[in-house]
């Protein structure tokens, strides 16, 4: 595999919505994710960060630039192909849970890794009761999904993101829709995730605290990235 | 595809009601769609058995006519040229000849036609006109001389006989089975003796061993038969006197090329089973495209039962699909759940339908049907080909396919961003 050092390289990415007005959304947006570093995103809302989520997480392709993952650019890929990558590369966290509630707890982390299909059914499984047990979400594995409650959902989901291993993590607000003490449940996760398994996480927020103590925070305005801090420092 | 196949199925089993009721939608329409085209082609064998059955594919008879070319147009034919004027002959209203309905070469015909591999079967008849004297009326009436061990096995003789036994009429001399119409109008019971004249005059006594009855009455009013030797005696004539011979082919549809082909070769007429009874195919033919276009209509609603169905699924489920495709599955997996889904439907609706379509026939072919039509026939008729069986699978798996697909589609553009950010 193509060991790039970047996780993620966003280059020059420009996007605009065109119904009803022309509005340009994101202006030259460039930035790099190295392997391991935990960056968050803020602005106010409407700044354009979740539509910069959403390109890098290869969903939104209607976009000007090239956004490239471990080395691989995404720019005009066939829409199978990002698919797979996002398998592979790519876990999400959403602000809502998007647990599938028709699937127990177990079956919705095991889903993507059934996906990418590497593993047997048996190693996929124990991978997911691996994750959920890290996440303390081992007890409720074979509940349905739409028992648990807001966090632990939310726990699941990260559970969901791990399963494949995957290069960077995303998050859209994923601490958002959650109390004061299950965002820091989370945040704690992420950190953990972020220093023992040495993955990326680019998680958009609006919350400064979460921000201010992520490794690197972005801070956008008008679709343009106008500054940040590096470290646990205040803004 | 095993993943997206269970998939699928969880989707299936979470919205069981409304996955039950497309089932049910395609079962009802297999069930129909199987019961009404064994029920009308039950019907349908039926009703050409009553005339095809006894038909012969091919029959070859000699036409009392007059001479096409007679005498003195071959001659004036012959004598034109350049040195003869133009003639002309007057002869009109020209009479046939006394020569008998006889077959000649009879036997020799016969013995070319039981080596044709086409043929199945060849068999003689001797038909003679004769009249029944009851009392002091005479009652006209057709008298068919035939090989009777022949006639039971390819043209199911004993299938129409209400009293008697067929076999009774090849071992016997004198003996004749009458119509129906016939032996009501003499009041003639099996065990009686029947006085019958000829057309020559000749008189003779005949035992009456069965009754028949074909379901067309009229016919039954003037036919009997009887075996081939009593005829010829009746009518004093050698042993190789026949009038028709009948042909039976492995091959129905070889008939009309063949009749003209042994018109041409024998010299005798012949005419083919299509020829003879063109009705009957083309009513076979009309109630088979019904039965067809009623079962394709009662599919092609199930099948949008299951449009619907899976489309309100679709939208119940955009946040499923959202994630799917979030967490790697590409639009054509996507599609191929929703599709497989529908799939699910139709085979299980379709299994089910097949199984309530047989019990369905089978309840049908146990209603009683009494006819006097056809004596032998009890219930109503089914024919349980497993060609129906075939057809009616593919069709509900087609309709389910097609009907699964477009909301598929739709499923498998359902773009992730727009469901994930708008909640």
């Amino acid at each position: 595999m193509n060991r790039s050092p970047l996780a993620l390289d966003v280059r020059k990415v420009n996007k605009a919505f065109h119904d009803p007005v022309t509005v340009q959304v994101l202006k030259d947006v460039s930035f790099s994710v190295e392997r391991g570093a935990f960056l968050s995103v803020t602005g106010k809302s409407g700044c354009g960060k979740s539509t910069l989520l959403y390109i890098l997480s290869t969903m939104d392709t209607d976009f000007e630039g090239d956004v490239v993952i471990d080395g691989i650019s995404t720019k005009g890929l066939p829409g199978d192909h990002l698919a797979a990558i996002r398998n592979e590369k790519i876990g999400f966290v959403f602000q809502f849970h998007y647990l599938l509630p028709e699937f127990s707890v177990l079956d919705n982390v095991m889903l993507p890794g059934l996906k990418l299909g590497r593993k047997s059914r048996e190693e996929v499984e124990a991978d997911a009761i691996a994750r959920l047990k890290e996440l303390d979400m081992a007890d409720q594995a074979r509940k349905m999904a739409h028992q648990l409650s807001g966090g632990q959902k939310q726990r699941v989901a990260i559970a969901r993101a791990l399963i494949n291993d995957p290069l960077i993590i995303m998050g859209d607000e994923p601490t958002g829709n959650l109390d004061k003490r299950n965002a820091e449940i989370v945040f704690d996760i992420f950190k953990r995730i972020a220093a023992e398994h040495k993955r990326s996480l680019l998680i958009v927020t609006h919350d400064p605290d979460f921000a201010a103590r992520t490794d690197r925070n972005i801070v956008m305005e008008d679709g343009r990235v106008i500054g940040g801090h590096n470290g646990s420092s205040t803004k | 595809m095993k993943l997206l196949f269970s998939i699928a199925v969880t989707l299936l089993r979470a919205k069981l009601r409304q996955s039950i009721v497309a089932a049910v939608g395609v079962m009802f329409s297999i069930t129909m769609f199987v019961t009404l085209l064994g029920f009308m082609n039950g019907l349908n064998d039926l009703l050409d058995g009553m005339i095809l059955n006894r038909t012969p594919h091919i029959r070859l008879y000699n036409e009392l006519q007059a001479s096409p070319r007679q005498p003195v147009q071959v001659a004036w034919e012959a004598h034109q040229g350049k040195d003869r004027p133009a003639a002309h002959h007057f002869i009109r209203s020209v009479k046939p000849k006394d020569d008998l309905p006889r077959l000649r070469n009879a036997e020799a015909i016969m013995d070319v036609l039981d080596r044709d591999p086409r043929v199945m079967a060849v068999s003689p008849r001797l038909v003679a006109q004769v009249f029944f004297n009851a009392g002091t009326v005479d009652l006209n009436a057709q008298v068919n001389g035939i090989d009777v061990n022949d006639e039971i096995r390819y043209y199911r003789f004993g299938d129409y006989l209400t009293e008697g036994d067929p076999h009774d009429l090849a071992a016997g001399n004198n003996v004749i089975i009458l119509g129906k119409g016939l032996a009501d109008m003499m009041a003639a019971t099996v065990g009686e003796a029947v006085q019958v004249t000829t057309a020559s005059g000749e008189r003779s006594i005949l035992r009456v061993v069965g009754i028949f009855q074909s379901g067309i009455a009229d016919y039954d009013k003037v036919q009997c038969y009887t075996n081939i030797k009593t005829v010829q005696k009746l009518l004093a004539r050698p042993g190789s006197y026949y009038t028709d011979v009948n042909v039976k082919l492995h091959d129905l549809e070889q008939a009309p090329a063949m009749a003209r082909e042994l018109s041409a070769r024998f010299g005798v007429d012949a005419v083919d089973i299509q020829t003879a009874n063109a009705q009957f195919e083309t009513g076979s033919d009309v109630r088979n495209i019904i039965s067809y276009a009623v079962g394709i209509v009662l599919l092609i609603v199930a099948g949008f039962g299951i449009y619907n169905i899976l489309n309100m699924m679709i939208y119940e489920k955009l946040d499923a699909i959202a994630i799917l495709k979030a967490t790697g599955f590409s639009g054509p997996d996507v599609q191929r759940i929703f599709l497989l889904l529908s799939m699910i439907i139709g085979l299980l609706g379709g299994a089910a339908g097949l199984i309530g379509g047989f019990g369905l026939q089978r309840l049908i072919d146990s209603i009683p049907f009494e006819t006097a039509a056809l004596p032998t026939i009890t219930t109503y008729p089914i024919d349980y080909s497993l060609k129906y069986y075939i057809i009616a699978v593919v069709f509900a798996l087609l309709t389910t396919w097609i009907a699964g697909w477009f909301p598929a589609r739709k499923a498998s553009r359902v773009d992730p961003v727009e469901i994930i950010r708008g909640k």
